[in-house]
């Protein structure tokens, strides 16, 4: 029986006010003793000297250590509590996957070391491939790209080489319907092409006659997102990549919501052509707060001879790195991939193997469908129907009572939650997207529905000034994010 | 939440003022209550010819970046450039010192909407 009192996780731990770096008080920086130098430095070397001493603020290593572990400590992490981000998979990161990380041949490994010492590093980097090509059901892949954004980047990069070598250098426009997330055109935009946006339909799906109207000579590609940004599944998707394919583009997926079908369905079989996978949510790496991540893309026949290089092959019993292609994109990295967060996402793949993989999709989605399930009659569902890994729902029946999305994701916080994904996507009022993942246990999901009804309570009993001045509870309150965005000071200056 | 008489909507929620062959474009009061506190507006730049229905501005709000489509087809002949320091003037005063831009109308426009109208538009 747990005690009531513990019933949310509870953010009032013994927390420290912490001056930023440059603010404590020490005038030099006495603890840092760096070594002399042996010999004259050349003038060549002095003439890049400093005139001035450097401005380090003088701490001591005790102090500095426990400046950001206190700044640490003000902070909310998948480690620290449940974390249901919509559309970012915020999954626990097994231990596990640390200690293989961590293993001397791998941790300390350089990416320019020679090939034939490294053979196993690059054996598990091309089984990495291999698997992530047999999941996606898009068989070549390139393990590059750093993150999901530059994942997208890179296969539109592929395939405008694609269209450009048919002679199609007209086709730059590429579709992208109004649920996407905001990468996606940003990526097109980067990549010389012109965005056209599609309005969903009443369900919250492509609707196939405004794409039909938008599909034309100059079409490059459709970016979508299946299951999309609503957390449902574009039941039409067959009848999409026909229509797009017979247009003469290309389908490029965004693989954000693959955990939704990991191991029972294949975007590749579906009919998309590219596809990237976010390797840090799917397969369980550490991420948020802006990396790392990693973002490997998988794409069919027709548009692997464009694959970044370097390429790792398998020659028999050996592995090496294939440096020049004469059709490739080029390289997008300094190196083969960023093997930390590669490893780990073969580790959780190894945990589960090829008889299991289905076990993630299918809990991700058994436990958003709990959420909504418990949640439904309280909160505004906008979209009838199963969700698949994540649910979306609205503040309307709580806008009644002066209460929005910004309320309720705050007086999450004091209730020991991390918020939900707040006004995303963009086709509903006041959207809360809420993904669990398949790491959560029920007792933690019931945890988090009895605070999301908790505050269904609070709204209908008018207790709406709690909601208004949440989070009251933790070290900063409610921040100022309009001031944040209108001034934002991003550097520190002396007064 | 207000509507005024004397403007024309569109479906996107935006508000055109059309006084001789001069049109000024704003974000009705529904659309930036919608948006929240606004951030930052991109404006166009002066002398661009923008189509009916074309996306001639960008509204950033705390939760959203949104395009800003032209009601009426036409050239810009000036842009509220105070909205580039005080883009709050946006939700203060919608159809007043929140306005985008002005063009000269070159003929096409899209399916505009009265007070009225927009008020039923808003209430379905």
């Amino acid at each position: 029986m747990i005690n009531p009192d513990y019933k949310y996780s509870g953010t009032n731990g013994i927390q420290h006010e912490e001056p930023l770096l440059f603010e404590h008080a020490h005038e030099a920086p006495e603890s840092i003793s760096l070594p002399g130098v042996d010999g004259p430095l050349s003038d060549a070397l002095l003439a890049f000297a400093r005139k001035t001493p450097a401005n380090i603020p003088g701490l001591s290593e005790p102090e500095t250590v426990r400046h950001f572990v206190r700044l640490s400590q003000w902070n909310h992490g998948i480690e620290t509590g449940f974390y249901p981000l919509g559309s970012c998979t915020m999954k626990y990161n097994p231990r596990v996957n640390e200690q293989v990380v961590r293993l001397p041949g791998l941790a300390h490994i350089h990416p320019d070391q020679p090939e034939d010492t490294a053979q196993g590093a690059l054996e598990l980097l091309y089984e990495t491939q291999q698997w992530l090509g047999e999941i996606s059901g898009l068989p070549y892949v390139t393990l590059q790209p750093a993150a999901g954004a530059h994942g997208e980047l890179v296969g539109l990069m592929m395939i405008k080489a694609y269209l450009d070598a048919r002679g199609e250098s007209n086709r730059r426009k590429v579709l992208v319907p109004d649920s996407a997330h905001g990468t996606n055109p940003a990526s097109a935009a980067l990549c010389g092409m012109q965005t056209v946006e599609l309005k969903s339909g009443a369900d919250g799906r492509i609707d196939l006659d405004e794409l039909k109207a938008h599909l034309d000579e100059n079409t490059a590609a459709l970016m979508m997102t299946n299951p999309n940004t609503a957390g449902a599944f574009e039941s039409d998707i067959k009848e999409i990549c026909q229509l797009v394919h017979d247009a003469g583009g290309m389908v490029y997926g965004d693989g954000a919501n693959l955990n939704a079908l990991v191991g029972v369905a294949r975007p590749g079989d579906m009919g998309i052509d590219c596809l990237h996978i976010n390797v840090h949510k799917t397969f369980s790496t550490p991420h948020g707060g802006g990396g790392p991540g990693g973002g490997p893309v998988a794409v069919n026949e027709a548009l692997a001879p464009y694959l970044p290089v370097p390429r790792i092959v398998n020659n028999g019993d050996s592995y090496a790195l294939v440096h020049s292609d004469e059709n490739s994109i080029g390289p997008v990295l300094g190196s083969a991939g960023q093997i930390g967060v590669l490893l780990r996402a073969n580790a959780y793949i190894s945990a589960f193997g090829r008889q299991h993989l289905h076990q993630i999709a299918e809990d991700a989605v058994l436990n958003a469908n709990y959420v909504l399930h418990r949640l439904k009659d309280r909160y505004h569902v906008p979209f009838e129907g199963l969700c698949k890994h994540e649910c979306l729902l609205t503040d309307e029946l709580q806008h009644s009572h002066g209460v929005k999305t910004l309320d309720i994701a705050k007086r999450l916080i004091d209730l020991g939650f991390h918020p939900m994904t707040v006004y995303f996507p963009l086709i509903v009022h006041g959207a809360m997207l809420i993904e669990p993942t398949e790491t959560e246990s029920r007792e933690t999901l019931d945890a988090f529905c009895d605070a999301m009804l908790e505050i269904a309570d609070q709204c209908e009993a008018g207790d709406t000034e709690m909601l208004h001045e949440a989070p009251v509870k933790p070290f900063r309150r409610r921040l100022d994010e309009t001031q944040a965005a209108r001034n934002p000071v991003l550097t520190w200056k002396e007064q | 939440m207000t509507i005024p008489a004397d403007l024309k909507y569109t479906k996107d929620h935006e508000w055109v003022r059309i006084e001789g062959d001069i049109a000024t474009f704003g974000i009705s009061d529904h659309a930036q209550e919608a948006l929240g506190d606004i951030v930052f507006v991109e404006l166009p730049e002066i002398g661009r010819t923008i189509d009916a229905g074309e996306a001639y501005a960008v509204v950033e709000s705390v939760k959203a970046v949104s395009d800003v489509y032209a009601p009426v087809a036409g050239e810009v002949i000036e842009v509220n450039e105070e909205l580039e320091g005080e883009p709050e003037k946006v939700n203060s005063d919608a159809y007043g010192a929140g306005w985008i831009a002005k063009v000269k109308m070159s003929g096409e426009t899209l399916e505009l909407m009265s007070d009225d109208e927009y008020t039923t538009f808003l209430e379905e």
